[in-house]
Formats: C-alpha cells, structure tokens, sequence
C-alpha cells in the first residue's frame, strides 16, 4: 500500500474554523476577532461546528437582513441538516412539541399570534410604572447596604425576576419564592440536581397558580393563558409550558444587558456621563438599542437550515445544509453601522439585530426594551458616582453560555 | 409629485410592534393578537419619514412603501 490514501470527502473541512470563535481576552466587549475578519474576507462561508457538521455561517448585516426573513430559511430542528447549538438541544429536539421556537409559517404565525397579547407596545407601555417602582426600591435597598457590592446579584438579577413575576401575576407574597428560585433555575453554577428540583417545583408552582387564575382571573398574563385554556385554545400544559419559557427566557437575557451595559458604561465614561445627565426618554430609548448593538449578547449565532437551494452573492446554498447567522458580526458592520467598533449612545441604532431577525425575532423584545430604559435611565442618575469596584481585567465572562455576560459585577459609590 | 402608499402583508406580520414603535401615527396593533393594522396608507410628507423606519424595522418583511 504505497499509494496515498484517498482524500476523505470532509478533507477541506480539517482547515474551516470552529464556530463559536472565541473573543479576544483583550476585548472583552467586542466580537470575535476571527468572526470580524470573515466578514470583511468571506461574508458566507464554511464553519465546522461541535458536531463536526460544517454549516455556512453568515456575518454580514444586509445578507441577515435578507435571508433571516427568508421563507425557504427554516427553524425546523428535526431537518437533518440543522445545526444544532449543542449536543443537548440535538437530543431533546425530536421529543419537543411543536412551538414557536421550531416551527415555520403559516404554523409558526398562528402559535406566535397566540401568545403574542401580553407584548402588544400598549400593554407593555402599562408594565412602565411598575418597573420603575422594582427598580426604585432596589436602588433603596442597595443605596441602605453595604459596599462594594455585587451589582448582578443585587439589581441585575431581581430586576427582570420581579418586573416577570408581575407580568405573569405572582401574588406578592410570592415574589421571594418566586426570585430566589427563578434565580437559582439560572444560576449555571447551581448544582444540576439542585436546579432540577427547584425547577419542578416552579413549574409545580405555575401550574398550581393557573388553575387558580382560571376560578379568579385577575389582569395578568397567566389569567390570559387560563382563558385560553378554558377556551380550548391552548393546552393546560402548553400554558405552564409557556409560563416557563418566558421566565427563563427574560431572566437571564436581561439580567445580563443589565450587566454587561453597565460594564461597558464604566469603560466609556463619556457616554456614562450622558446617560447620568439626563431624563429624555428618546436619548434613553436610543442609548438601550446602541448598547444592545454593541453588546449584542447572543453569542452562539441564529441556526437555521436551508428548504431550497438559495443563492447569497456568487455562494449557493443547497437544501439540506445548515445555516448559522453570527448576530454580533453583523451589528458591527461597518456598512451598516459606520465605525461600529464605537459605542455612540446618540447614533441611529435601531436596525441592529441583537434580538435577531426574521418572523422568529425576539418575542419579548418590546418588555425587554422597557426593562432596560428604566434601568439604564434610573440607576446612574440615582447613584451618580457608581463605579466599578475591580478592574476588569479581574472580571469573568461566560463565554460557553447562549448569552455572553459577567459573572459578577462589583461596584461601589 | 410622486405619492408614498404604505403596502401591508398582514399574513407575514408576526405581531412584533416593532412598525408601532417607529411610526405610532402610521400603525397600530389588533388588540387580540397584536397583528399591525395600517391607520395611514398613504402617509403625508410629516409621516413618510417615520413610515420609512417601520419599513426598516419590521422583523418578517410585511412593509413595502411604494412611491408613484
């Protein structure tokens, strides 16, 4: 056997880089450097994920912008060429009913329209007052303690656990049960046996809770579900179901813009200070896009898989293959965004694609929104001298997570 | 003179709000299940520029704003 061996098939796949791409240590804040470079050299090319497949994966603004929308791009997760996020989410899609997180149009439009009513700009707008209130009091009671002190446990965190819980209508007795294991639910750290049995007993808890709301409705969204139910409309599982997933779903999310935008303030002291300095609504409205532009946490890119052949530029797609949309990559284009490497909390920032694109595009994106204009608008104006209380170079990133964010934050005044 | 008529294709709406947002004059939503509806189809010269963000922002592509 002198002659060489045959090329396997896969050889050119031994030389395409591994996605996610890792951040630079130097750069905390901004993308993958490798994933910058793509952008400018091969806007759709290969990548080989953790499973070895090699899906394309897509870095410019204006072709996510094109194709995320895109009919013949699917979320079906049980095509055999979609790339799966992680070896866990490969093994539980085949036993995951059908949601709006799996499912394509015209079903997809039919499921999101019908949990859609709690995230209408008007109901949203109502949830204003009470979430300044959460976040005044957790001002007072971190302004009454001791200091330095960990900003994501002590506002980052309670801040959307609390604003969630008076959306869904957790009774206010509640509200530490409530907190205390939503937050434990989340907490990567958490022992998984532990987490486990906190999290049966929240879903026991929200399951329990509709059922009361079903005899005695009240302005919320689980009374909404319970009508629902009650109507035939949806499953009594489907609703706890659903419960969950916005719990989960909002928590960590915004904890972690909470976190990390903080962070990224202290390290631009110029936008800090307009921030600080102000209280009109639409600079503050401005500032949360341009910091969810930045920041853009999502960090292991939108997974979607070909229905047709499709034709991106002199590239072709074929049906079957996967596709990965790299969210930060494309919020830091420059043709989008001139000299995106520049927070400018003045600058237009609305077609950044932090909450993704596309009919799949963030459902709670609105309250989202909401949550981070009264708290990006209330805490550094309240607490003028907030600063951070170790160098970040001291600080730890979760760089393996679905979002990107600090582990903790320690602050002083 | 050219006339701007918003175009809206209501089976792609995902209910978003994002066209809301943008132009509050131009769009609301059903109140049931959030769907836009268009209260402005052919925008005045004072709306065309809010009208032109809801173009941009709108997740599913639902927005065209056609001149003639």
């Amino acid at each position: 056997m002198s002659e060489a061996l045959p090329r396997p098939a896969d050889d050119a796949a031994e030389e395409l880089p591994e996605y996610p791409l890792p951040r630079s240590a130097r750069c905390p804040l901004a993308p993958a450097p490798a994933v910058r470079e793509l952008r400018a050299r091969h806007p759709v090319t290969k990548v080989r994920i953790w499973n070895g497949s090699t899906p394309w994966l897509v870095t410019r603004h204006a072709d996510q912008r094109a194709l995320l929308p895109d009919p013949r791009v699917s979320d079906d997760d049980l095509d055999p060429g979609f790339p799966h996020v992680n070896a866990h989410r490969a093994m539980i899609a085949p036993v995951t009913p059908r949601l709006i997180t799996n499912t394509d149009a015209p079903e997809h439009t039919r499921l999101r329209r019908t949990v859609n009513g709690p995230f209408l700009v008007k109901r949203i707008e109502r949830m204003r007052a009470p979430v300044q209130r959460i976040v005044d009091d957790l001002i007072d009671t971190m302004l009454a303690g001791p200091r330095p002190v960990d900003l994501l446990t002590a506002f980052a965190l309670p801040v959307p656990s609390l604003v969630i819980a008076e959306l869904l209508g957790v009774p206010y007795e509640d509200h530490d049960f409530f907190q205390r294991s939503s937050s434990l639910v989340l907490d990567g750290a958490a022992a998984p046996e532990e987490a486990r049995r906190v999290s049966g007993e929240l879903a026991a808890y929200l399951d329990d809770l509709i059922k009361r709301k079903t005899d005695d409705p009240g302005e919320d969204v689980l009374s909404e579900m319970a009508g629902r139910v009650r109507d035939g409309e949806m499953s009594h599982t489907e609703a706890v179901h659903m419960g969950v997933a916005m719990l989960i779903a909002g928590h960590e999310t915004t904890a972690t813009m909470i976190g990390l935008g903080t962070l990224a303030l202290f390290e631009h002291p110029d936008q800090l200070a307009l921030l600080r300095e102000t209280d009109d609504p639409k600079l503050i409205a401005n500032a949360v896009d341009e910091l969810l532009r930045y920041l853009t946490i999502v960090q292991t890119g939108v997974r979607r898989v070909a229905k047709e052949d499709i034709e991106i530029g002199s590239v072709v797609v074929r049906k079957g293959e996967g596709i990965v949309f790299d969210l930060h990559a494309a919020n830091w284009d420059p043709e989008a965004f001139p000299e995106a490497e520049r927070l400018d909390l003045t600058r237009p920032a609305r077609t950044h694609q932090a909450f993704g694109h596309g009919p799949h595009q963030c459902l709670g994106q609105n309250l989202a929104r909401l949550e981070l204009q009264v708290a990006y608008g209330t805490l550094y104006r309240r607490i003028p001298t907030l600063r951070a209380a170790a160098p970040i170079e001291d600080l730890s990133f979760d760089r393996t997570g679905t979002t990107y964010g600090v582990h903790s934050l320690p602050v002083t005044w | 003179m050219t006339t701007t008529r918003v175009e809206l294709d209501e089976p792609k709406c995902v209910a978003s709000g994002q066209c809301v947002l943008a132009a509050p004059e131009v769009f609301d939503q059903r109140d049931d299940d959030g769907v836009a509806v268009l209260l402005e189809e052919y925008p005045g010269e004072e709306l065309l520029h809010d009208a032109r963000a809801a173009e941009a922002v709108c997740p599913a592509a639902a927005i065209r704003l056609v001149e003639r």
